[in-house]
């Protein structure tokens, strides 16, 4: 925290990123090193793993157990799926979804992934390219995140050599090319020493890019909303009654993706009736244009009768409006899906019933391979047909993560059983 | 927004205020929890740019332990009366008179027992969601608690069955009899927050800054000696200059030596602090290492 003058001028973005990788790969030394080495360790923190690590017979520091888990999880061997942890540095303020390795990794990765820039697969350099590092490049290309970093971990262990790192970045390469990746970067290091994560070290001279933390510093994110399409799901109308604000009818909403101004045509999904842009309302007063992810409120020329669950949409670019589309489902629940139910999905701000009227296929997360299958289970990813009473306003997942996305929710215990993404409108 | 980049206090305001909605828009009957702290008062700006210029579609309430600093209830009551918007007070000394609490003594912490008195309102009024200013940079069994987070009919957490939250769609069903807590500020941390409260040029009561007070040194660290902390017998009181970085119970918050008298000045001894905010200030989450953990399986926020 050396720049407070940096920070106080709150110009830092927000990242949001995954660690993916078991305990094993040295996960939690690394989320350990990078609170570390950027100051983000407080010393109340630091003084009781410090005293843990030596209660345990051993030296030193354990970074590791800045991640330790919950007395429930120490007390039944259970790891509890996903835990936030935070740290800032003059340039960003970051937020690490830290998804245990092993158990329902599949439900637990999705889960951390779904609000990630960035994914950070971890690979011990000792063991390559393992079936679960590519589950993970899998999983990460499902759930759409833009930038991915492949961090091939305890160089120490192999004598940082460069060939063992070469090989490895062909191996996964190879396999990444059947993914639908946008960027992949791979970086060697040592989350144990300290190499390539914040301090470069002097042992992996060969080594001529940047470090893991220049890397989460200045990757671009700017693009990773959509700029184009504008879609505005409305969550709330507020008409205030008062005598000053006698006909105020604003609609309240976020910006999902694209930009809006002022007199812009706009047509309002499912109805398909057209307006145009009367004012945008801020607390701070009115504005010309605002732009994802925006939490904003709109007024419009015309009196039509719109309300939650309705999409505001520049009119000319228009999203499908549809009851019938495929996606690719992500089972979360230990019961099984019953295809003879009917489900809630929560789409945008719109909750509908909806039933899975076919299972193409299945994925084995492994290999990648189709499997033909009639049921689904916890974990299990598959491509399905769905059903829906009344119409969605979406996009398909890879154009639009905001308007493709959506959960399944039964309606008899509540529980969110089910996370799918649009891939196609029939 | 084009002559100004969006930073990560305008990503996290948009979080927030996308959460309030949600909640509004989806539970039967929300209420806003206002203590007169930081992260509430935080809250409440959070609310007016989700809501204005309509009034609040839920009432704020407070859960009055009676071992508050007085400077934090009258700020609470000012900053009601301000904002226009309805405050409901529920008071553990009512539980106690009920018999629902019973303290070993008069100057024990009340802190565990805000649970008893915040259930019993929520069955009072039927509340379906309570919206809270917790955030998850405070404490591990917070790291692993969902944004909306369900109570059973006891209030209970229960850590090994929650919802899996993904993207930002939110399920917001409930049994009756059910609750949820709504935490919009979960991904803020101590520094975010201080930081939007310099932005927005937000009112926060006096002892969040310097001021001089008579405070007592125990193991744990200082505390303010009022009429539930005096001195023992091999104790003095030491006048110090000191500020609040939580106001909770009297009994157990403890302030820090600090010379900050502005907002500015205490964040940048946020930026710099080396102690976690609840490592310094609470007693009571000292006791174990998983005593907050225990005590929101109990019902507590």
């Amino acid at each position: 925290m050396a720049a407070i003058e940096k920070i106080l001028l709150d110009q830092t973005e927000l990242l949001r990123f995954i660690t993916a990788g078991s305990v094993d790969d040295g996960k939690s030394t690394l989320i350990g090193r990078l609170l570390h080495d950027s100051k983000s360790i407080f010393e109340d923190q630091l003084s009781s793993i410090t005293n843990t690590t030596h209660r345990r017979g051993m030296e030193g520091v354990d970074l590791s157990l800045l991640t330790d888990g919950l007395q429930a999880e120490r007390e039944q061997g259970i790891t509890i799926d996903v835990a936030y942890r935070y740290f800032a540095t003059p340039k960003r303020k970051f937020i690490i979804a830290d998804t245990p390795g092993h158990e329902q990794y599949t439900r637990n990765m999705v889960t951390g992934a779904s609000t990630a820039n960035l994914a950070v697969i971890l690979i011990d350099a000792r063991k390559g390219v393992l079936t679960q590092s590519r589950r993970h490049a899998y999983l990460a290309s499902l759930v759409g995140i833009p930038h991915l970093v492949v961090a091939v971990n305890k160089m120490d262990l192999v004598d940082y050599s460069q060939s063992v790192f070469d090989e490895i970045c062909r191996d996964f390469s190879v396999f990444a090319e059947r993914l639908n990746l946008q960027h992949v970067d791979f970086i060697p290091i040592s989350a144990l020493q300290g190499d390539m994560v914040v301090e470069r070290g002097d042992r992996l001279n060969w080594y001529k890019g940047i470090t893991l933390m220049d890397l989460l510093e200045n990757v671009s994110i700017s693009h990773d909303i959509n700029r184009q399409d504008f879609r505005f799901p409305v969550q709330w109308v507020c008409r205030p009654h008062t005598e000053k604000l006698h006909d105020f009818r604003g609609y309240m909403g976020r910006i999902e993706s694209g930009a809006i101004q002022t007199g812009d045509a706009v047509t309002v999904l499912p109805s398909g009736l057209n307006s145009r842009i009367k004012e945008i309302v801020l607390y701070e007063g009115l504005v010309n244009e605002a732009e994802a992810p925006q939490s904003i409120t709109l007024t419009i020329e015309d009196h039509l009768d719109i309300s939650r669950g309705d999409v505001l949409v520049k009119t000319g670019d228009l999203p499908q409006v549809t009851k019938v589309f495929d996606a690719m489902l992500c089972w979360l629940s230990e019961q099984p899906l019953d295809p003879a139910r009917k489900y809630l999905i929560k789409h945008a701000t719109r909750v509908v019933k909806a039933v899975v009227s076919r299972i193409d296929y299945r994925v084995d997360v492994n290999t990648m391979d189709h499997q033909a299958s009639d049921n689904l289970t916890m974990n299990d990813i598959a491509h399905v047909n769905i059903k829906v009473q009344q119409p969605l306003v979406c996009d398909d997942y890879q154009r639009n993560r905001a308007t493709g996305c959506f959960i399944v929710i039964d309606e008899s215990s509540n529980n969110t059983v089910g996370a799918g993404m649009i891939c196609a409108v029939v | 927004m084009s002559n100004r980049p969006f930073t990560h206090l305008d990503a996290l305001e948009s979080e927030s205020i996308h959460i309030m909605r949600e909640v509004a828009a989806e539970c039967a009957n929300p209420v806003l929890l206002f203590s007169g702290g930081k992260d509430s008062i935080v809250l409440l700006r959070l609310a007016e740019k989700a809501f204005r210029p309509c009034r609040f579609p839920f009432p704020l309430m407070h859960i009055d332990t009676e071992h508050n600093f007085p400077e934090v209830i009258e700020f609470r009551d000012h900053r009601a009366r301000e904002l226009g918007e309805r405050l409901i007070v529920r008071s553990m000394e009512d539980s106690i008179k009920k018999g629902r609490v019973v303290l070993r003594s008069e100057t024990q912490s009340r802190n565990p027992f805000q649970s008893v008195t915040l259930l019993d309102a929520i069955a009072e009024f039927s509340f379906d969601a309570c919206i809270g200013g917790a955030r998850r940079d405070e404490e591990k069994a917070r790291a692993k608690e969902r944004i909306f987070s369900f109570r059973d009919e006891f209030g209970q957490w229960d850590p090994k069955n929650q919802r899996p939250e993904l993207w930002d769609l939110y399920n917001t069903r409930t049994h009756p009899g059910e609750n949820i807590r709504v935490f919009p500020i979960s991904n803020w941390t101590e520094l975010d927050v201080w930081e939007y409260i310099a932005r927005e040029k937000l009112e926060v009561p006096s002892i969040y800054f310097a001021h001089e007070r008579d405070v007592v040194r125990r193991e744990t660290g200082l505390l303010p000696v009022s009429h539930l902390v005096q001195p023992g017998s091999n104790e003095r009181a030491e006048k110090m200059t000191v500020r609040f970085r939580t106001v909770g119970d009297m009994s157990c918050t403890c302030p820090v030596a600090s010379n900050a008298a502005t907002v500015e000045a205490i964040i940048a001894e946020t930026a710099m602090t080396r102690i976690t905010e609840r490592g310094a200030t609470r007693m009571d989450d000292q006791t174990s290492e998983a005593s907050m953990e225990l005590r929101k399986k109990e019902g507590y926020f």
